[in-house]
């Protein structure tokens, strides 16, 4: 097992391994997206508050739960990149932030949309809110620093400074809506006496975010071996790759 | 739902819900799709450079 984690590390092994499995994870990801989008949209009861409008839901927040996701797995590549040096550690914090900040653009779109006719407002400058787009900007800044100097190792270095530092925003994302009073709802109850959704709202939202989940690691994938591809353009395994092509 | 009607109107919140999923659905195609073509155009990119003998900078 550590042997096989060890080999996934070299570059050519990940990204011949990552050209069976990215497909594989992108058709699933579609299926069971389907899946929790038949649930959600078509079988699952309208809210009794919010009627229809809750639909939002099944798109917002697994958005927003991978947006946090993809910044964790950021950060955490980058403090590794940044202490043992390895070469794939950096390129997985610049594939996963184009990714992230795709997703956070999302939920906040999806979130605004679904602010206007619940609280009457696209925007209000409350924690989760305002934390959530702060989150966007953090992989806009780490982005735009990743490519800023000629030498990458450079850029790899300081943008993953950036990154680990703005890690402190993800867990207050999280925390928001129990620090402060915010318009924006606090954490659903799902299992209980106290749940405040049946099941058949529930499971939907369950099958779309592990379908988002899915889906984040196919195109992760995929963007991970164009990281790969450019940073060991002039190594003999490439060579030898587009050869064979 | 109960009918197609009540799928497209969405209760009144169709505009909502709709664009919602139609900008999400823009978004995810874009990811999809995207890092594929990178890939394409870099590998034909690697091999145009090393057919005319150059290390690639």
């Amino acid at each position: 097992m550590f042997v096989w984690f060890h080999k996934l590390a070299s570059p050519p092994f990940f990204y011949r391994f990552a050209e069976k499995l990215a497909p594989w994870l992108g058709w699933l990801s579609l299926l069971v997206i389907l899946a929790g989008l038949y649930g959600g949209l078509w079988l699952s009861p309208p809210d009794y508050q919010q009627g229809d409008g809750f639909r939002i839901i099944y798109v917002h927040v697994p958005s927003a739960w991978i947006s946090m996701f993809a910044y964790m797995l950021m950060a955490t590549a980058a403090a590794i990149g940044l202490i043992w040096r390895i070469k794939l550690a950096h390129a997985v914090s610049a594939a996963a932030a184009p990714l992230g900040a795709s997703f956070t653009f999302l939920a906040l779109v999806t979130g605004s949309l679904w602010g206007k006719p619940m609280w009457g407002t696209y925007w209000v400058w409350d924690a989760r809110l305002t934390s959530e787009l702060i989150l966007l900007f953090l992989y806009l800044g780490y982005i735009a620093l990743n490519h800023a100097f000629e030498d990458r190792r450079t850029g790899d270095r300081a943008s993953a400074i950036l990154a680990i530092v703005g890690a402190v925003n993800v867990p207050i994302i999280h925390f928001s809506v129990n620090w402060w009073n915010t318009l924006h709802q606090g954490p659903t109850v799902f299992f209980g006496p106290k749940a405040e959704m049946p099941p058949s709202m529930y499971i939907p939202l369950f099958i779309m975010m592990f379908g988002f989940m899915l889906f984040f690691a196919a195109f992760m994938l995929k963007r991970l071996q164009v990281e790969v591809l450019q940073r060991e353009r002039n190594t003999v395994w490439v060579r030898e790759l587009v050869e064979q092509s | 739902m109960k009918s197609w009607h009540e799928f497209i109107t969405m209760g009144g919140y169709a505009v909502y819900v709709w664009s919602s999923y139609g900008i999400a659905l823009v978004i995810m195609l874009a990811n999809a799709i995207l890092p594929g073509r990178q890939q394409r155009r870099l590998l034909k990119e690697i091999l145009h450079r090393m057919n005319r003998g150059e290390r690639s900078e």
